[in-house]
Protein backbone atom coordinates (compact mmCIF):
# COMPACT_ATOMS: atom_id res chain seq x y z
CA UNK A 1 0.00 0.00 0.00
CA UNK A 2 1.65 3.18 -1.15
CA UNK A 3 0.85 6.48 0.54
CA UNK A 4 -0.86 7.57 -2.65
CA UNK A 5 -3.50 4.85 -2.28
CA UNK A 6 -4.26 5.97 1.23
CA UNK A 7 -4.93 9.51 0.09
CA UNK A 8 -6.84 8.96 -3.13
CA UNK A 9 -8.73 5.69 -3.17
CA UNK A 10 -9.88 4.69 -6.61
CA UNK A 11 -10.83 1.01 -6.53
CA UNK A 12 -14.61 0.53 -6.20
CA UNK A 13 -14.26 -1.96 -3.34
CA UNK A 14 -11.53 -0.28 -1.35
CA UNK A 15 -10.61 -1.96 1.92
CA UNK A 16 -12.41 -1.06 5.10
CA UNK A 17 -9.23 -0.79 7.18
CA UNK A 18 -7.67 1.65 4.73
CA UNK A 19 -10.79 3.76 5.10
CA UNK A 20 -10.54 3.68 8.88
CA UNK A 21 -6.87 4.66 8.76
CA UNK A 22 -7.47 7.46 6.26
CA UNK A 23 -10.32 9.05 8.22
CA UNK A 24 -8.42 8.63 11.50
CA UNK A 25 -5.29 10.29 10.12
CA UNK A 26 -7.24 13.13 8.52
CA UNK A 27 -9.32 13.96 11.59
CA UNK A 28 -6.31 13.68 13.90
CA UNK A 29 -4.37 16.10 11.69
CA UNK A 30 -7.30 18.54 11.70
CA UNK A 31 -7.72 18.27 15.47
CA UNK A 32 -4.02 18.82 16.13
CA UNK A 33 -4.13 21.98 14.04
CA UNK A 34 -6.74 23.47 16.39
CA UNK A 35 -5.35 22.34 19.72
CA UNK A 36 -7.19 25.08 21.58
CA UNK A 37 -10.48 23.19 21.13
CA UNK A 38 -9.05 20.09 22.79
CA UNK A 39 -7.83 22.24 25.66
CA UNK A 40 -11.20 23.91 26.09
CA UNK A 41 -12.96 20.56 26.36
CA UNK A 42 -10.44 19.32 28.93
CA UNK A 43 -10.78 22.54 30.94
CA UNK A 44 -14.55 22.10 30.91
CA UNK A 45 -14.06 18.68 32.50
CA UNK A 46 -11.73 20.06 35.17
CA UNK A 47 -14.04 22.96 35.98
CA UNK A 48 -17.20 20.85 36.24
CA UNK A 49 -15.41 18.43 38.57
CA UNK A 50 -14.06 21.32 40.67
CA UNK A 51 -17.53 22.82 41.07
CA UNK A 52 -18.89 19.86 43.00
CA UNK A 53 -16.84 20.32 46.19
CA UNK A 54 -17.87 23.98 46.12
CA UNK A 55 -21.49 22.89 45.88
CA UNK A 56 -21.64 20.08 48.43
CA UNK A 57 -18.95 21.17 50.89
CA UNK A 58 -15.38 20.02 51.54
CA UNK A 59 -16.00 17.07 53.93
CA UNK A 60 -13.47 14.40 52.88
CA UNK A 61 -15.81 11.44 53.53
CA UNK A 62 -18.59 12.96 51.44
CA UNK A 63 -16.23 13.84 48.61
CA UNK A 64 -14.76 10.35 48.61
CA UNK A 65 -18.23 8.89 48.30
CA UNK A 66 -19.25 11.30 45.55
CA UNK A 67 -15.95 11.26 43.66
CA UNK A 68 -16.44 8.40 41.17
CA UNK A 69 -19.96 9.55 40.25
CA UNK A 70 -18.89 13.17 39.85
CA UNK A 71 -15.91 12.28 37.66
CA UNK A 72 -18.07 10.05 35.48
CA UNK A 73 -20.95 12.51 35.12
CA UNK A 74 -18.44 15.22 34.21
CA UNK A 75 -16.92 12.86 31.61
CA UNK A 76 -20.40 12.29 30.14
CA UNK A 77 -21.00 16.03 29.90
CA UNK A 78 -17.56 16.71 28.43
CA UNK A 79 -18.15 14.00 25.84
CA UNK A 80 -21.54 15.51 25.02
CA UNK A 81 -20.00 18.94 24.64
CA UNK A 82 -17.46 17.72 22.11
CA UNK A 83 -19.82 15.57 20.01
CA UNK A 84 -20.86 18.20 17.45
CA UNK A 85 -17.20 18.45 16.41
CA UNK A 86 -17.29 14.99 14.80
CA UNK A 87 -19.45 15.97 11.85
CA UNK A 88 -20.56 19.61 11.97
CA UNK A 89 -17.62 21.26 10.19
CA UNK A 90 -17.48 18.53 7.52
CA UNK A 91 -21.22 18.78 7.05
CA UNK A 92 -21.32 22.54 6.62
CA UNK A 93 -18.49 22.74 4.07
CA UNK A 94 -19.67 19.73 2.07
CA UNK A 95 -16.77 17.43 2.95
CA UNK A 96 -19.13 14.93 4.53
CA UNK A 97 -20.94 14.54 1.22
CA UNK A 98 -17.65 13.78 -0.53
CA UNK A 99 -16.77 11.31 2.24
CA UNK A 100 -20.11 9.56 1.73
CA UNK A 101 -19.47 9.39 -2.03
CA UNK A 102 -16.02 7.85 -1.67
CA UNK A 103 -15.54 4.18 -2.58
CA UNK A 104 -14.60 3.28 0.99
CA UNK A 105 -17.44 1.84 3.08
CA UNK A 106 -19.05 4.71 4.96
CA UNK A 107 -19.15 2.88 8.34
CA UNK A 108 -15.36 2.40 8.06
CA UNK A 109 -14.74 6.09 7.41
CA UNK A 110 -17.04 7.01 10.27
CA UNK A 111 -15.26 4.55 12.58
CA UNK A 112 -12.02 6.37 11.79
CA UNK A 113 -13.60 9.73 12.55
CA UNK A 114 -15.00 8.44 15.84
CA UNK A 115 -11.62 6.95 16.78
CA UNK A 116 -9.97 10.30 16.12
CA UNK A 117 -12.64 12.02 18.18
CA UNK A 118 -12.00 9.70 21.10
CA UNK A 119 -8.22 10.09 20.87
CA UNK A 120 -8.52 13.88 21.00
CA UNK A 121 -11.37 14.21 23.52
CA UNK A 122 -11.80 10.96 25.46
CA UNK A 123 -8.18 10.01 26.02
CA UNK A 124 -7.20 13.37 27.60
CA UNK A 125 -10.02 12.87 30.14
CA UNK A 126 -8.67 9.41 30.98
CA UNK A 127 -5.18 10.80 31.50
CA UNK A 128 -6.48 13.68 33.58
CA UNK A 129 -8.87 11.66 35.75
CA UNK A 130 -6.41 10.25 38.35
CA UNK A 131 -5.27 13.77 39.18
CA UNK A 132 -8.85 14.93 39.68
CA UNK A 133 -9.66 11.75 41.58
CA UNK A 134 -6.91 12.59 44.06
CA UNK A 135 -8.65 15.88 44.77
CA UNK A 136 -11.63 13.79 45.90
CA UNK A 137 -9.43 11.67 48.14
CA UNK A 138 -9.65 8.44 46.15
CA UNK A 139 -7.00 5.84 47.00
CA UNK A 140 -4.42 4.53 44.54
CA UNK A 141 -6.34 1.38 43.74
CA UNK A 142 -9.55 3.31 43.17
CA UNK A 143 -7.72 5.78 40.95
CA UNK A 144 -6.38 3.06 38.70
CA UNK A 145 -9.83 1.42 38.40
CA UNK A 146 -11.32 4.82 37.64
CA UNK A 147 -8.80 5.38 34.85
CA UNK A 148 -9.25 1.86 33.45
CA UNK A 149 -13.04 2.28 33.55
CA UNK A 150 -12.83 5.59 31.71
CA UNK A 151 -10.39 4.05 29.23
CA UNK A 152 -12.93 1.33 28.36
CA UNK A 153 -16.05 3.48 28.80
CA UNK A 154 -15.28 6.74 27.02
CA UNK A 155 -14.92 5.12 23.55
CA UNK A 156 -18.47 3.81 24.02
CA UNK A 157 -19.57 7.37 24.77
CA UNK A 158 -17.97 8.61 21.55
CA UNK A 159 -19.51 5.78 19.52
CA UNK A 160 -23.05 6.23 20.90
CA UNK A 161 -22.76 9.99 20.81
CA UNK A 162 -21.73 9.97 17.16
CA UNK A 163 -25.15 8.50 16.29
CA UNK A 164 -26.85 11.42 18.00
CA UNK A 165 -24.45 13.91 16.41
CA UNK A 166 -25.25 12.51 12.95
CA UNK A 167 -29.01 12.50 13.59
CA UNK A 168 -29.05 16.15 14.64
CA UNK A 169 -26.84 17.39 11.78
CA UNK A 170 -28.07 20.69 10.40
CA UNK A 171 -31.02 20.99 12.79
CA UNK A 172 -31.91 24.24 14.45
CA UNK A 173 -32.46 22.64 17.88
CA UNK A 174 -28.76 21.62 18.07
CA UNK A 175 -27.14 21.11 21.46
CA UNK A 176 -30.08 20.69 23.81
CA UNK A 177 -31.67 18.16 21.50
CA UNK A 178 -28.43 16.19 21.32
CA UNK A 179 -28.35 15.99 25.12
CA UNK A 180 -31.94 14.74 25.22
CA UNK A 181 -31.21 12.05 22.62
CA UNK A 182 -27.89 10.82 23.94
CA UNK A 183 -27.75 11.17 27.72
CA UNK A 184 -30.39 8.45 28.39
CA UNK A 185 -28.32 6.07 26.26
CA UNK A 186 -25.24 6.87 28.35
CA UNK A 187 -26.88 5.57 31.55
CA UNK A 188 -25.44 2.01 31.48
CA UNK A 189 -21.89 3.29 30.90
CA UNK A 190 -22.25 5.66 33.85
CA UNK A 191 -23.61 2.92 36.10
CA UNK A 192 -20.90 0.39 35.33
CA UNK A 193 -18.08 2.95 35.26
CA UNK A 194 -18.89 4.54 38.60
CA UNK A 195 -19.94 1.15 39.97
CA UNK A 196 -16.48 -0.28 39.27
CA UNK A 197 -14.86 2.27 41.58
CA UNK A 198 -17.55 1.77 44.21
CA UNK A 199 -16.96 -1.98 44.12
CA UNK A 200 -13.23 -1.55 44.71
CA UNK A 201 -13.90 0.78 47.60
CA UNK A 202 -16.29 -1.75 49.13
CA UNK A 203 -13.55 -4.36 48.92
CA UNK A 204 -14.87 -6.33 45.94
CA UNK A 205 -13.32 -6.98 42.57
CA UNK A 206 -14.30 -4.58 39.79
CA UNK A 207 -13.83 -7.19 37.09
CA UNK A 208 -17.61 -7.68 36.60
CA UNK A 209 -18.23 -3.99 35.90
CA UNK A 210 -15.13 -3.64 33.74
CA UNK A 211 -16.09 -6.76 31.75
CA UNK A 212 -19.56 -5.34 31.13
CA UNK A 213 -18.04 -2.01 30.05
CA UNK A 214 -15.79 -3.96 27.67
CA UNK A 215 -18.75 -5.94 26.34
CA UNK A 216 -20.67 -2.71 25.80
CA UNK A 217 -17.68 -1.27 23.95
CA UNK A 218 -17.49 -4.29 21.64
CA UNK A 219 -21.21 -4.08 20.85
CA UNK A 220 -20.89 -0.35 20.22
CA UNK A 221 -17.85 -0.83 17.95
CA UNK A 222 -19.83 -3.27 15.81
CA UNK A 223 -23.21 -1.54 15.84
CA UNK A 224 -22.69 2.19 16.23
CA UNK A 225 -20.77 2.89 12.97
CA UNK A 226 -23.54 1.20 10.97
CA UNK A 227 -26.31 3.18 12.69
CA UNK A 228 -24.16 6.29 12.36
CA UNK A 229 -23.63 5.73 8.63
CA UNK A 230 -27.40 5.36 8.17
CA UNK A 231 -27.93 8.60 10.09
CA UNK A 232 -25.31 10.44 8.00
CA UNK A 233 -26.94 9.28 4.76
CA UNK A 234 -30.33 10.48 6.08
CA UNK A 235 -28.84 13.87 6.94
CA UNK A 236 -27.22 14.21 3.50
CA UNK A 237 -30.39 13.46 1.51
CA UNK B 1 -60.66 -20.69 -4.15
CA UNK B 2 -61.07 -18.64 -1.02
CA UNK B 3 -61.17 -14.89 -1.27
CA UNK B 4 -57.92 -13.42 -0.09
CA UNK B 5 -57.49 -9.94 1.29
CA UNK B 6 -54.79 -7.91 -0.35
CA UNK B 7 -53.07 -6.60 2.78
CA UNK B 8 -50.73 -4.38 0.82
CA UNK B 9 -53.73 -2.32 -0.22
CA UNK B 10 -53.80 -0.93 3.31
CA UNK B 11 -50.19 0.20 3.07
CA UNK B 12 -51.53 3.07 1.00
CA UNK B 13 -52.47 5.99 3.27
CA UNK B 14 -55.68 6.64 1.32
CA UNK B 15 -57.15 3.18 1.88
CA UNK B 16 -55.79 2.94 5.42
CA UNK B 17 -57.44 6.25 6.23
CA UNK B 18 -60.84 4.74 5.45
CA UNK B 19 -60.04 1.51 7.31
CA UNK B 20 -58.85 3.41 10.39
CA UNK B 21 -62.01 5.50 10.30
CA UNK B 22 -64.13 2.34 10.38
CA UNK B 23 -62.07 0.73 13.18
CA UNK B 24 -61.81 3.68 15.58
CA UNK B 25 -65.43 3.55 16.92
CA UNK B 26 -65.14 -0.19 17.64
CA UNK B 27 -61.89 0.08 19.56
CA UNK B 28 -63.00 3.25 21.34
CA UNK B 29 -66.29 1.73 22.53
CA UNK B 30 -64.54 -1.50 23.55
CA UNK B 31 -62.06 0.58 25.55
CA UNK B 32 -64.85 2.55 27.24
CA UNK B 33 -66.86 -0.58 28.13
CA UNK B 34 -63.82 -2.42 29.46
CA UNK B 35 -62.71 0.62 31.45
CA UNK B 36 -66.16 0.83 33.06
CA UNK B 37 -66.14 -2.89 33.86
CA UNK B 38 -62.55 -2.68 35.14
CA UNK B 39 -63.36 0.30 37.38
CA UNK B 40 -66.41 -1.52 38.73
CA UNK B 41 -64.35 -4.63 39.48
CA UNK B 42 -61.49 -2.62 40.91
CA UNK B 43 -63.40 -0.12 43.02
CA UNK B 44 -66.45 -2.10 44.18
CA UNK B 45 -65.91 -5.85 43.81
CA UNK B 46 -62.23 -6.30 44.72
CA UNK B 47 -61.68 -6.61 48.49
CA UNK B 48 -59.52 -4.23 50.49
CA UNK B 49 -55.93 -5.41 50.64
CA UNK B 50 -54.85 -6.71 54.03
CA UNK B 51 -51.46 -4.96 53.97
CA UNK B 52 -51.89 -1.88 51.81
CA UNK B 53 -55.51 -0.97 52.55
CA UNK B 54 -57.39 0.94 49.87
CA UNK B 55 -54.23 2.44 48.40
CA UNK B 56 -53.46 -0.70 46.43
CA UNK B 57 -56.42 0.03 44.13
CA UNK B 58 -54.16 2.29 42.14
CA UNK B 59 -52.69 -0.82 40.51
CA UNK B 60 -55.77 -0.94 38.28
CA UNK B 61 -54.37 2.14 36.54
CA UNK B 62 -50.69 1.83 37.36
CA UNK B 63 -49.89 -1.68 36.12
CA UNK B 64 -51.75 -1.40 32.78
CA UNK B 65 -50.09 1.97 32.16
CA UNK B 66 -46.65 0.54 32.91
CA UNK B 67 -47.25 -2.44 30.61
CA UNK B 68 -48.49 -0.23 27.80
CA UNK B 69 -45.59 2.20 28.17
CA UNK B 70 -43.09 -0.56 27.39
CA UNK B 71 -45.27 -2.40 24.87
CA UNK B 72 -45.95 0.74 22.83
CA UNK B 73 -42.22 1.46 22.56
CA UNK B 74 -41.70 -2.01 21.12
CA UNK B 75 -44.58 -1.56 18.66
CA UNK B 76 -43.18 1.83 17.72
CA UNK B 77 -39.73 0.32 17.14
CA UNK B 78 -41.38 -2.41 15.02
CA UNK B 79 -43.06 0.17 12.77
CA UNK B 80 -39.78 2.11 12.61
CA UNK B 81 -37.97 -1.03 11.44
CA UNK B 82 -40.66 -1.62 8.79
CA UNK B 83 -40.48 1.97 7.63
CA UNK B 84 -36.67 1.88 7.35
CA UNK B 85 -36.59 -1.51 5.61
CA UNK B 86 -39.43 -1.07 3.13
CA UNK B 87 -39.38 2.73 3.01
CA UNK B 88 -43.13 2.93 3.57
CA UNK B 89 -44.78 6.14 4.62
CA UNK B 90 -47.63 4.57 6.54
CA UNK B 91 -45.39 2.60 8.92
CA UNK B 92 -43.56 5.80 9.86
CA UNK B 93 -46.87 7.55 10.39
CA UNK B 94 -47.95 4.73 12.72
CA UNK B 95 -44.74 5.12 14.74
CA UNK B 96 -45.28 8.87 14.86
CA UNK B 97 -48.85 8.47 16.07
CA UNK B 98 -47.91 5.94 18.79
CA UNK B 99 -45.18 8.04 20.45
CA UNK B 100 -47.38 10.57 22.33
CA UNK B 101 -49.63 7.79 23.64
CA UNK B 102 -46.60 5.83 24.82
CA UNK B 103 -45.19 8.89 26.55
CA UNK B 104 -48.58 9.54 28.15
CA UNK B 105 -48.76 6.00 29.55
CA UNK B 106 -45.15 6.26 30.82
CA UNK B 107 -46.01 9.49 32.57
CA UNK B 108 -49.20 8.02 34.05
CA UNK B 109 -47.24 5.00 35.29
CA UNK B 110 -44.68 7.26 36.98
CA UNK B 111 -47.30 9.58 38.44
CA UNK B 112 -49.56 6.86 39.81
CA UNK B 113 -46.45 5.06 41.06
CA UNK B 114 -45.50 8.13 43.05
CA UNK B 115 -49.03 8.45 44.45
CA UNK B 116 -48.98 4.78 45.37
CA UNK B 117 -45.52 4.99 46.87
CA UNK B 118 -46.46 7.65 49.41
CA UNK B 119 -48.94 5.59 51.45
CA UNK B 120 -47.18 2.23 51.02
CA UNK B 121 -43.46 3.05 51.08
CA UNK B 122 -43.75 6.42 52.78
CA UNK B 123 -42.08 8.28 49.93
CA UNK B 124 -43.17 9.66 46.56
CA UNK B 125 -39.98 8.72 44.82
CA UNK B 126 -37.44 5.97 45.46
CA UNK B 127 -34.60 5.17 43.10
CA UNK B 128 -36.16 1.79 42.53
CA UNK B 129 -34.94 -0.05 39.44
CA UNK B 130 -38.34 -0.06 37.76
CA UNK B 131 -39.08 3.58 38.48
CA UNK B 132 -35.67 4.68 37.28
CA UNK B 133 -35.85 2.71 34.04
CA UNK B 134 -39.40 3.95 33.48
CA UNK B 135 -38.10 7.50 33.88
CA UNK B 136 -35.38 6.83 31.30
CA UNK B 137 -38.04 5.36 29.00
CA UNK B 138 -39.93 8.65 29.31
CA UNK B 139 -36.75 10.47 28.26
CA UNK B 140 -36.44 8.16 25.25
CA UNK B 141 -40.01 8.99 24.20
CA UNK B 142 -39.32 12.70 24.62
CA UNK B 143 -36.11 12.40 22.61
CA UNK B 144 -37.96 10.62 19.80
CA UNK B 145 -40.68 13.27 19.65
CA UNK B 146 -38.19 16.15 19.99
CA UNK B 147 -36.11 14.81 17.11
CA UNK B 148 -39.25 14.46 14.95
CA UNK B 149 -40.31 18.00 15.75
CA UNK B 150 -36.87 19.44 15.04
CA UNK B 151 -36.83 18.15 11.45
CA UNK B 152 -38.97 20.01 8.95
CA UNK B 153 -38.90 17.50 6.09
CA UNK B 154 -41.32 14.71 7.13
CA UNK B 155 -39.49 11.98 5.19
CA UNK B 156 -36.17 12.85 6.82
CA UNK B 157 -37.94 13.04 10.19
CA UNK B 158 -39.39 9.57 9.56
CA UNK B 159 -36.04 7.98 8.92
CA UNK B 160 -33.96 9.86 11.49
CA UNK B 161 -36.43 9.16 14.28
CA UNK B 162 -36.67 5.53 13.16
CA UNK B 163 -32.89 5.12 13.59
CA UNK B 164 -33.17 6.70 17.05
CA UNK B 165 -36.10 4.47 18.07
CA UNK B 166 -34.20 1.35 17.00
CA UNK B 167 -31.04 2.39 18.86
CA UNK B 168 -33.26 3.03 21.88
CA UNK B 169 -34.95 -0.36 21.54
CA UNK B 170 -31.56 -2.10 21.56
CA UNK B 171 -30.62 -0.10 24.64
CA UNK B 172 -33.79 -0.61 26.68
CA UNK B 173 -32.89 -4.08 28.01
CA UNK B 174 -29.32 -2.93 28.71
CA UNK B 175 -30.60 0.12 30.58
CA UNK B 176 -33.12 -1.96 32.51
CA UNK B 177 -30.59 -4.53 33.68
CA UNK B 178 -27.90 -1.98 34.46
CA UNK B 179 -30.33 0.06 36.54
CA UNK B 180 -31.54 -3.07 38.29
CA UNK B 181 -27.98 -4.06 39.14
CA UNK B 182 -27.07 -0.54 40.21
CA UNK B 183 -30.10 -0.51 42.47
CA UNK B 184 -29.29 -3.79 44.20
CA UNK B 185 -25.71 -2.62 44.72
CA UNK B 186 -26.70 0.67 46.27
CA UNK B 187 -29.93 0.06 48.10
CA UNK B 188 -30.47 -3.55 48.88
CA UNK B 189 -34.03 -4.79 48.61
CA UNK B 190 -35.54 -2.13 50.83
CA UNK B 191 -38.43 -1.44 48.48
CA UNK B 192 -39.59 -4.28 46.36
CA UNK B 193 -42.82 -4.99 44.61
CA UNK B 194 -41.85 -8.50 43.59
CA UNK B 195 -42.41 -9.84 47.09
CA UNK B 196 -46.05 -8.76 47.03
CA UNK B 197 -48.41 -11.49 48.22
CA UNK B 198 -50.27 -13.45 45.58
CA UNK B 199 -53.25 -11.48 44.38
CA UNK B 200 -56.87 -12.39 44.84
CA UNK B 201 -58.47 -13.61 41.62
CA UNK B 202 -60.86 -10.68 41.36
CA UNK B 203 -57.99 -8.21 41.68
CA UNK B 204 -56.14 -9.94 38.86
CA UNK B 205 -59.31 -9.98 36.76
CA UNK B 206 -59.84 -6.26 37.31
CA UNK B 207 -56.25 -5.53 36.39
CA UNK B 208 -56.44 -7.60 33.20
CA UNK B 209 -59.70 -5.96 32.15
CA UNK B 210 -58.10 -2.56 32.69
CA UNK B 211 -55.05 -3.68 30.73
CA UNK B 212 -57.26 -4.57 27.76
CA UNK B 213 -59.07 -1.25 28.14
CA UNK B 214 -55.73 0.56 28.00
CA UNK B 215 -54.71 -1.52 25.00
CA UNK B 216 -57.89 -0.75 23.04
CA UNK B 217 -57.67 2.88 24.03
CA UNK B 218 -54.12 3.01 22.69
CA UNK B 219 -55.21 1.41 19.40
CA UNK B 220 -58.18 3.74 19.04
CA UNK B 221 -56.24 6.90 19.80
CA UNK B 222 -53.30 5.84 17.61
CA UNK B 223 -55.64 5.20 14.67
CA UNK B 224 -57.38 8.52 15.24
CA UNK B 225 -54.05 10.31 15.38
CA UNK B 226 -52.73 8.51 12.32
CA UNK B 227 -55.81 9.72 10.44
CA UNK B 228 -54.92 13.28 11.36
CA UNK B 229 -51.29 12.72 10.37
CA UNK B 230 -52.35 11.22 7.02
CA UNK B 231 -54.59 14.20 6.29
CA UNK B 232 -51.84 16.63 7.22
CA UNK B 233 -49.10 14.96 5.23
CA UNK B 234 -51.18 13.98 2.20
CA UNK B 235 -52.94 17.32 1.98
CA UNK B 236 -51.54 17.95 -1.50
CA UNK B 237 -53.09 14.77 -2.93
CA UNK B 238 -56.34 14.59 -4.87
CA UNK B 239 -58.20 12.29 -2.52
CA UNK B 240 -57.73 14.54 0.50
CA UNK B 241 -58.95 17.46 -1.61
CA UNK B 242 -62.04 15.51 -2.60
CA UNK B 243 -62.59 14.53 1.05
CA UNK B 244 -62.38 18.15 2.15
CA UNK B 245 -64.64 19.53 -0.59
CA UNK B 246 -67.07 16.62 -0.14
CA UNK B 247 -67.29 17.34 3.58
CA UNK B 248 -67.89 21.00 2.84
CA UNK B 249 -70.60 20.18 0.31
CA UNK B 250 -72.36 17.87 2.77
CA UNK B 251 -72.58 20.63 5.36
Amino acid sequence: MTPFDAVAPSAPSAGAWVGVAWALARDLRLALRSRAEIGVQLLFYVIVVSLFPLGVGPEPMLLRALGPGVLWVAALLASLLSLPRIFTADFSDGTLEQIALSPYPLPALISGKIAAHWLTTGLPLVVMSPLLGMQFGLSGNELSILAVGLLVGTPTLSLLGAIGAALTLGLRAGGGLLALLILPLYVPVLIFGAGAVDAVRAGFSASAQLSLLGAGLLVAIVGAPIACAAAVRIALD
Amino acid sequence: MTTSINWFRFASPASFFALAGRLVPWFASAAALLALLGCYLGLFVAPTDAQQGEAYRIIFIHVPAAWMSMFIYLVMAFWCAISLTFNTRLAAMMAQSLAPTGAMFTFVALWTGALWGKPTWGTYWAWDARMTSELILLFLYFGYMALRNAIDDPRRADRASAVLALVGAVNIPIIYFSVKWWNTLHQGASVSLTSAPSMAKVMLAGMLVMAFAAWFYAIAIALLRVQAIILERERATGWVGELATGARAAK
